[in-house]
């Protein structure tokens, strides 16, 4: 430590260059931790996807509605302990930017179905009791600043109601926590039986999907096989495959863009390695009397080098470090896209892959610098005169 | 070892030879050369005889070809790096024409340097500094940075970092050649008080007949050879 001094007075030779070699690697790791997030964002469904829970939804497509009496005869079928719709309700909040997802449920059962939505049990209770009541999760709630007891106005754009009116309404009586970081706390949900009797007469009874608990995830992908063979040859055919397939298909673009991300990261950080590499390359150059000084007052050769890769750490993992704090701050602060990602977070995985690569980074840049530093001969480096 | 007695430095048929292309340059050719502790020695020659090379064995910071350089007892000729290392640091105090001093420290963080390499803490240092620059008379410059002093009181701060450590023995390479004569003066002074006052022993590289002067005892370099006579 006594030679921390040193270091530091060597960083502040050139004020300018270490200054904008700090700021190079600071903004490669903010990069770093910002595409970290979104990365996680798009990948959310894929991790938090119960391996019991199957999705079953209409053979064409997702938007082909299903039929209420499904639910029954799903749940007749062995191995499967409940099934309960939802359906994709896609309303507007204000203004069409703010995105989140909106659902009527049934309550116990949805919530039965995802015990890592967490919610006090006099705010279920207070569900059962308000027809209009929705509870939302903490992302959204804390987004749009909604405490317990707000009425929140939403546009539908498809399920117009009876009168013809557009304008739902609907009392939060309830705000859930997830159980890990991973867990979407931006969904809206409301009260099946609600929306169903106040929707037209038309569009009464009909579902967008099931979600569905099997007793034994091994079995998964018969018992999907079993319902699609149930409702075979039926006016509304189904697909079933587990929540994770079905996560996956809807993530196959995301993947892509995560190779994408990951290759623009490498070209980053291979630029900034070159950066922070010449910095330290150039450092050593113009001290190689300095260097020849220490040697013969009597530092060693392993000091030296020491003392050179000390600054390149402190340097390029310094700045690496306050980058990912800066990012760390800044992700917390909420979603740039203003709510399009079901969660915004900087994963704990990622953090640490990112101090990794920070001290990794300095070694990196400081190893060629400072084995020079090391192998110079006294008796030379003085008489370069 | 600072209380050694009898001979500090004992070189025997030492030469040194180097390459420039396919050219040898032999520089020293079979030397002797023994110095009392307590001497103050000057080397003299003329440029390019091969008195920094010398000093650079005598100090640990090269070795010779052949022969053996003993230094308090210890043959470091046969030293490997990190020992030698070692032995600089608690033994031997250089001194150079350019002061090379650290321009990013402090004066007092310069003459700090070799005390980083001790086992003394933090206030057993600053104690150290601080009679190192009172020695050299720069107890009122310690958080000057080089630049901000005179080449003379550069040097000065360039010798407290070579006494810092008490070393045994003190090597300077031509520590006035940069100076003018009144700061050359000084300078002089203050090896002078170091040998007499301190009891250092001395090695000083000179051009300068003046500075040769000061010292007890004058040596040449002649033809790769130390004699004691001026050659003509
Ligand atoms: N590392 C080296 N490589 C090649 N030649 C060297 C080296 N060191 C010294 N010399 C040569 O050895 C001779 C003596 O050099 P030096 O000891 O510096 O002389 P002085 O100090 O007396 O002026 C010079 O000719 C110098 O060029
Ligand atoms: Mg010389």
């Amino acid at each position: 430590m006594k030679y921390m001094h040193l270091v530091y007075s060597n960083l502040k030779r050139k004020k300018i260059r270490t200054f904008l070699t700090f700021a190079s690697v600071l903004v490669a790791f903010l990069l770093f931790g910002y595409l970290s997030a979104i990365e996680a964002a798009l990948e959310i469904g894929v991790t938090v996807a119960g391996a019991d829970r199957l999705v079953v939804r209409h053979k064409v497509s997702l938007i082909q509605p299903l039929p209420e009496s499904y639910e029954a005869q799903i749940e007749q079928i062995d191995g499967i302990v409940d099934a309960t719709p939802a359906t994709w309700f896609g309303g507007v909040y204000q203004d069409p930017t703010n995105f989140f997802f909106q659902a009527p449920v049934k309550p116990l059962e949805y919530l039965a179905m995802y015990p890592e939505f967490l919610i006090p049990e006099e705010q279920v209770e207070a569900w059962l009791n308000t027809r209009t009541g929705v509870i939302v999760g903490r992302a959204i709630a804390d987004q749009y600043e909604w405490e317990i007891g707000d009425r929140v106005p939403i546009q539908a754009t498809i399920w117009w109601k009876r009168d013809g009116s557009r304008l739902w309404e609907f009392d939060i009586v309830g705000i859930y926590d997830g159980a890990e970081q991973a867990t979407d706390t931006a969904q809206f949900l409301f009260r099946y039986d609600y929306f169903d009797e106040s929707r037209s007469e038309s569009a009464r009874g009909l579902v967008g999907w099931y979600i569905v608990r099997v007793d034994d995830p091994d079995n998964a992908v018969a018992i999907a096989n079993a319902i699609d063979d149930r409702f075979a040859n039926s006016p509304a055919e189904t697909s079933a495959e587990t929540e994770l397939a079905f996560v996956q298909g809807f993530a196959k673009q995301i993947g892509n863009i995560g190779k994408i991300m990951t290759g623009i990261l490498s070209a980053v950080f291979f630029t900034i390695l070159l950066v922070a590499g010449n910095t330290m390359a150039q450092t050593v150059r113009e001290r190689i009397e300095e260097i020849g000084v220490l040697k013969a007052i009597g530092y060693s050769h392993r000091h030296v080098m020491g003392l050179v890769l000390t600054e390149s750490i402190v340097l390029a993992g310094g700045a690496g470090l306050v980058g990912l704090a800066l990012a760390w701050f800044a992700i917390s602060r909420g979603d740039p896209t203003g709510g399009a990602f079901p969660v915004f977070y900087f994963p704990t995985a990622d953090i640490l892959v990112g101090v990794l690569l920070a001290i990794t980074l300095g070694v990196a840049a400081g190893l060629l610098p400072a084995t020079q530093a090391m192998r110079l001969q006294v008796a030379e480096a003085l008489r370069r005169k | 070892m600072s209380e050694f007695n009898g001979t500090l430095v004992k070189a025997r048929g030492v030469s040194k030879n180097f390459k420039r292309g396919s050219e040898t340059i032999h520089v020293l050719a079979d030397l002797d050369l023994d110095i009392p502790a307590g001497d103050f020695l000057s080397l003299m020659g003329p440029s390019g005889s091969g008195k920094t090379t010398l000093l650079n064995l005598i100090g640990g910071l090269d070795r010779p070809d052949t022969g053996s350089v003993e230094v308090g007892g210890d043959r470091i000729d046969s030293m490997g790096s990190r020992k030698l290392a070692n032995w600089r640091a608690r033994h031997i105090g250089f001194v150079f024409q350019f002061y090379n001093l650290l321009p990013v420290l402090t004066a007092a963080r310069n003459v700090e340097l070799p005390l980083l390499l001790t086992p003394l803490s933090k206030k057993e240092r600053r104690q150290q500094v601080e009679t190192a620059l009172k020695i050299v008379g720069l107890e009122h410059r310690t958080k000057h940075y080089p630049r901000q002093l005179s080449g003379g009181e550069q040097q000065r701060v360039g010798i407290a970092r070579a006494i810092a450590t008490d070393p045994t023995l003190l090597l300077c390479d031509e520590p006035t050649g940069d100076l003018d004569r009144k700061s050359g003066d000084e300078i002089l002074d203050l090896l002078e008080a170091l040998s007499k006052d301190h009891g250092k022993t001395i090695v000083m590289v000179t051009h300068d007949p003046h500075a040769a002067l000061r010292a007890s005892r004058n040596l040449y370099l002649d033809a790769g050879k130390l004699t004691a006579e001026r050659p003509e």
